[in-house]
């Protein structure tokens, strides 16, 4: 079967700085990736590739079917003065869904949003926004969804409900990439960890493979040593 | 599909932004109205204390058989203040120290006089509360009236001149001091000194000496007739005759109209199509557009025809709403629309190579305010005002931006001025695409 995703030596520059530098991955279907590194790191620019919203400077993209990414940026990426359902229903008509009504009930079904669609989205929890945000990156039941530390703004209970929800999908075949700087939340949801630093890919596998290679069962330790041996 | 899908979204967060809803259509409205009213009435007249010390008696002159009313100058006066009688020097003199009033105007009583000995100017008195912009105003109103009252006075001491002249050239009775007088007058007394000569010996002593007188009556009859036209040009001593060979003729009422329906336009315009825009990034939603959702193109042409529709349909309604006031062609209404077209959509290109360099609604709205506000100034110089490098700097300028283009289509569509629709068409459409450029390369998610 065609990996839906395939980054082959990915690199972005603005002007003179290397954000990300000769980055290669294979992402299987249903395949949970984590990308984690530090601050500045290259994890939104690598993600903003990965959705088409940045073109690389090098490298190649290969998707299995071009339309097939749904993107959640770490912003809530949706407009405050539009209800749920209108946020929903304007992004499946530009996505070209073909019933985008259907599309948008689904999604307000599976978001547990039911009750507040008809609200703009700006008078919305964090939590609940940031659902919005997710289920407008869903809305073409994309192959494969991109999410931008997604639970950076939520709370436990929150986070809970959400990975849930993110789990359903991959459990249905949705490939998953998300960056984030919550080792625990790679280690627990990720099946395929990329470590950048300086927009450079330091590790591409297992969360058990970077553990075992620094002795270490703690992930976030790990990581931490895993980067201080080579100089970050 | 995807244009439309983003029109029907920006329409609708428009109509859920009730304060610039409200702005739109309260703003073009209270504009059209104070423009209206402006053009349609008179302005304000400074109250002025007005005391009158001439004796109603000798309120009348008499100069020769020509009697002169002063009262009848003081309308003059009053077209440009609004007089508050008073009785006294001191009630005219606390009234402009209170501020009642801010000046005082007093005829004094020798006035009359004066003005019946024509030694010299009589004075007429002035006083003011010491405010430097009331005094001005007091002073070019009381100033250009008296330049009529003066020039009609002018004209009727002209007239009593000429009156002189004629009971000199052809005789007449003079009155003068209660009697009356038999003038011979130059004419009659050459016509008699012609037939005495004619009568006299060829060979009488008297002969050369009539013959002189003669010669003189001659001389005083044909010359005393050409001064008649020289005290007629010192009442008025230089007129302009006005004649336009290029440029504009429009009154300014109605250049008026114009700049006013420009400066909506461009401020509604600029306002929406870089706050749109900007408003795609405040939301962080540019992103997610420009991912193969929507072309760059898609995107600019969308904020763009959006703001242009509605700065058009507002400005449109304010231009009508001005019409209430003063006279508009409405046969034209069709290249007023045209005019507004080609303005409202090379301001919307403006708008977004703006709102494509900003990263929120209220940056863009501030650049906006920035730099238009100099522009429109610009534009409104009058040519030749300034010095020649200046002027050249300021043609320059107002060229590569949109508003002076706007401006003299507008003009041209509503008064029909120089230069044409076309020629101002063809410079909107030309910015229309230069802007439109630097959208596309300023615009980055």
């Amino acid at each position: 079967m065609t990996a839906p995703l395939q980054a082959r030596g990915l690199s972005k520059s603005f002007g003179q700085r290397v954000a990300v530098q000769d980055v290669s991955f294979t992402l299987a279907r249903g395949e949970v990736l984590a990308i984690i590194g530090p601050n500045g790191a290259g994890k939104t620019t690598l993600l903003s590739m990965l959705a088409g919203a940045l073109a690389p400077s090098a490298g190649e993209l290969a998707l299995s079917d071009p339309g097939a990414i749904g993107w959640v940026p770490q912003q809530a990426a949706v407009y405050s003065k539009l209800s749920v359902a209108e946020n929903l229903r304007l992004f499946a008509r530009l996505e070209g869904v073909v019933d985008p009504d259907a599309a948008v009930a689904k999604m307000i079904a599976q978001t547990g949003l039911r009750e507040r669609a008809a609200d703009e989205v700006g008078r919305l929890s964090g939590g609940n926004r940031q659902r919005v945000n997710i289920a407008v990156g869903l809305i073409a039941d994309p192959a494969v969804l991109l999410l931008d530390e997604p639970t950076a703004s939520l709370d436990p209970r929150q986070r809970e409900r959400l990975w849930e929800f993110i789990n359903a999908r991959v459990s249905d075949g949705t490939s998953v990439v998300f960056a984030t700087h919550d080792t625990a939340e790679a280690q627990r949801y990720a099946a395929q960890l990329l470590v950048l630093a300086d927009g450079q890919a330091l590790f591409t596998g297992a969360p058990a493979e970077l553990g075992a290679a620094q002795h270490e069962a703690d992930l976030e330790r790990a990581f931490v040593a895993f980067l201080a041996e080579r100089g970050h | 599909m995807a244009l439309r899908a983003l029109l029907g979204k920006d329409l609708r967060i428009l109509a859920r932004s009730p304060v610039l809803v409200v702005l739109l259509i309260v703003y073009p409205v209270v504009i059209a109205v104070l423009i209206g009213l402006a053009l349609s009435s008179s302005p304000a007249r400074p109250r002025v204390a007005f005391l009158n010390e001439i004796v109603p008696s000798q309120a009348t002159i008499t100069l020769g058989r020509e009697q002169i009313r002063t009262e009848s100058y003081e309308r003059y006066l009053f077209q440009a203040i609004q007089p508050v009688p008073v009785h006294t020097m001191a009630q005219a003199l606390a009234d402009v120290r209170d501020g009642k009033t801010v000046a005082a105007l007093i005829i004094p009583p020798e006035l009359p006089e004066q003005l019946a000995s024509a030694s010299g100017s009589a004075y007429v008195d002035v006083i003011y509360n010491g405010d430097a912009i009331n005094q001005s105003l007091v002073e070019e109103a009381i100033e250009s009236k008296l330049a009529q009252a003066n020039t009609l006075l002018a004209a009727q001491l002209a007239g009593v001149a000429d009156g002189y002249i004629n009971l000199l050239l052809t005789g007449g009775d003079l009155h003068f001091l209660g009697s009356s007088y038999n003038v011979l007058g130059l004419a009659r007394a050459q016509t008699i000194l012609a037939a005495a000569l004619a009568k006299l010996p060829a060979s009488s002593p008297l002969r050369p000496e009539l013959q002189q007188v003669e010669a003189f009556a001659k001389i005083a009859v044909s010359n005393l007739g050409g001064s008649k036209q020289v005290i007629g040009a010192v009442a008025s001593p230089i007129a302009a005759h006005e004649e336009v060979i290029s440029g504009r003729r429009t009154p300014l009422n109605d250049y008026a109209v114009a700049v006013a329906v420009s400066v909506s336009l461009m401020f509604i315009c600029i306002l929406l199509a870089s706050g749109m825009l900007a408003l795609e990034r405040e939301e962080n939603t540019l992103g997610r557009l420009r991912r193969g959702l929507v072309s760059k193109g898609q995107l600019l042409a969308e904020k763009a025809l959006l703001a242009a529709v509605l700065a058009v349909a507002v400005s449109f309604a304010m231009l009508c709403g001005i019409g209430l006031f003063v006279p508009l062609g409405w046969g034209r209404i069709g290249l007023w629309l045209l005019a507004m077209c080609g303005g409202g959509l090379a301001f919307a290109a403006l708008g977004v190579a703006m709102g494509a360099v900003v990263r929120e609604v209220r940056a863009a709205s501030l650049l906006v305010l920035l730099a238009s506000l100099p522009l429109v100034f610009l534009a409104l110089v009058p040519g030749g005002s300034v010095s020649s490098e200046l002027d050249d700097v300021i043609r320059v300028v107002s060229a590569v931006f949109p508003f002076k283009a706007a401006l003299e289509a507008l003009d041209a569509a509503i008064n029909q001025s120089q230069p044409s629709l076309t020629v101002a068409l063809a410079h909107l459409a030309a910015l229309i695409a230069g802007f439109g450029v630097l959208a596309r390369l300023a615009l980055r998610p």
